[in-house]
């Protein structure tokens, strides 16, 4: 293996890779954090509604996959997906559907506690003076639990953010796959040390990004009520 | 039933709601009865796909996996926890260059993804010529970032605390690892109980990730499974993944009897406002002896 004159060459060097690393992190977390944001939000309604059966679901769907390590949803979709026969789907589609999956159980879970924070008393306020369904929701319930809803769940965002790291384990290219890449390839400058120290210097510089944005959310929301 | 979301329904509400849990069932049902389907369909009930687990040496070697995965997650647990301790104690410091190095740190270990620590120790040590069994690597990387949360923890437990509780520490003569070790922490622990107990289950579902640095556990094991005869990919993923929600069942089952019981103790600060009426006798009458001989002084 060729080492370079700089510690920075394991930047610049492999910046194709980097790019990519970058590229499907991304990817994986947007698309991952939409799936688990809609599916999220249904699971969490189905857990909160007046229907029994709904809400039994919804339990099922969050106690089984809540307890499951990441991990192994992943496997079941990368590696057990193809055992179905069903038409083939890259691994970094199934392994934005397993994320998905995986932490829409987080988001219902806060969005139902966000709720749950209401005081009952607003809402029968709120139908003793006539207004009907659609108002009592768009007027008072929600807005008060949106805003004890959004900084869990940018904790739940960040926490997405730190799991696509997991696909790496499945030969999604997202930020650790580049130790492999670069160590199995023999022209490619720096050793996994470095590259990893890159990788986790990058993670802390995006978290502090999210946290920051988490507490000026906070803090607006605060101000607000 | 009333609750925030609806009033108790009336006859049109019953209606619609029953309409909804038909919905809700047929969806279910469809989703279900299509996965079944295609199991069906690819053979995945075949007495071949399940053939590997009738042998004992299959179970045995599960056994051993699910040994491994547990030794892993205690020594991450008892590690985690210690680190806690040392972490919170240390960001609680009033000695700044004691603080902020250890809240640095801390907020650090706590950014890092485990799977990322992982690879730093298993794959990147080497390179500085220190060798990690997957073992060291899997229980040192969920030490470090399960003790950063942990530590969290603690030092939110400890600063909820009312101020009262370490300035009545300090004044009763108690130094302040005193204060800190017979006063705050406790309580703190106490109060921040289900929260240790939910990042335990984090900790030990975090062990799965040990397969991917090839740590002999339970998944690995799966993955091991499923190039055996047949191919049985979703039966290994299946069972492996059974034992795992009962373990993390178990865990967090725990975890609510433990909070129901907590929060049944009176001596919890937070489910019930203080009352003073609560107070057993003997403190009531120091304290007016104490004052009483305020009063002789004073004369």
């Amino acid at each position: 293996m060729t080492r370079g004159e700089g510690r920075v060459d394991v930047i610049f060097e492999n910046l194709d890779l980097w790019r990519q690393g970058i590229g499907f992190t991304l990817l994986v977390f947007f698309f991952g954090g939409l799936i688990a944001l809609v599916l999220g939000t249904i699971v969490g309604a189905m857990r909160v509604s007046p229907v029994p059966i709904a809400r039994a679901v919804g339990t099922l769907y969050v106690n089984l996959i809540r307890n499951t390590p990441l991990t192994l949803v992943f496997f079941f979709f990368v590696f057990g997906y193809s055992a179905l026969a069903l038409p083939n789907l890259s691994n970094t589609v199934l392994g934005i559907m397993a994320i998905g999956v995986y932490t829409a159980t987080y988001v219902a879970e806060t969005l139902r506690a966000g709720i749950n924070t209401v005081p009952v008393g607003q809402a029968e306020a709120a139908r003793a003076i006539g207004l009907p369904f659609g108002q009592v929701m768009s007027l008072v319930v929600l807005p008060q639990a949106f805003r004890s809803v959004v900084p869990p769940l940018m904790s739940v965002i960040i926490a997405l953010l730190k799991n696509t790291t997991v696909a790496a384990g499945f030969g999604i290219a997202v930020f650790p796959l580049l130790q492999s890449t670069i160590s199995n390839s023999h022209t490619r400058p720096g050793t996994p040390m470095e590259v990893l120290l890159w990788v986790a210097a990058i993670f802390v510089a995006l978290v502090m990004l999210l946290t920051w944005l988490q507490r000026t959310l906070e803090n607006r929301w605060r101000i607000a009520r | 039933m009333t609750s925030v979301l609806y009033d108790v329904p009336g006859p049109r509400a019953r209606r619609r709601n029953g309409i909804l849990a038909v919905v809700t069932t047929v969806i279910v049902v469809a989703i279900v009865a299509f996965v079944l389907w295609r199991f069906a369909l690819s053979g995945q009930f075949e007495a071949s796909k399940w053939n590997v687990f009738t042998y004992t040496t299959v179970w045995v070697q599960i056994g051993t996996m699910l040994l491994n995965t547990l030794k892993a997650f205690a020594a991450a647990a008892v590690l985690s926890l210690a680190l806690g301790f040392v972490l919170a104690i240390g960001r609680l410091s009033e000695h700044k260059w004691v603080r902020v190095p250890v809240a640095v740190v801390t907020e650090a270990f706590r950014a890092i993804p485990v799977l990322v620590l992982m690879m730093i120790l298993y794959y990147g040590l080497p390179t500085l010529g220190v060798k990690m069994e997957p073992y060291w690597a899997v229980v040192l990387a969920l030490m470090i970032y399960n003790g950063a949360v942990l530590a969290e923890a603690l030092r939110a437990g400890v600063e909820s605390l009312p101020r009262g509780q370490k300035e009545a520490g300090y004044a009763i003569g108690l130094r302040k690892s005193g204060v800190m070790m017979l006063i705050l922490l406790p309580q703190a622990i106490r109060a921040m109980l289900p929260v240790i107990i939910a990042q335990l289950v984090v900790t030990m579902k975090d062990t799965a990730l040990g397969f991917i640095i090839t740590y002999h556990e339970l998944l690995y094991y799966a993955k091991l499974l499923s190039t055996q005869p047949g191919r049985p990919i979703l039966q290994a993923a299946l069972i492996i993944g059974g034992i795992y929600i009962v373990m993390c069942l178990l865990l967090s089952w725990f975890a609510n009897w433990l909070e129901k019981r907590t929060h049944r103790s009176p001596k919890n600060p937070y489910v019930a406002p203080h009352d003073p009426a609560a107070d057993d006798d003997a403190t009531m009458t120091s304290v007016l002896a104490t004052q009483d001989l305020g009063q002789v002084g004073k004369q």
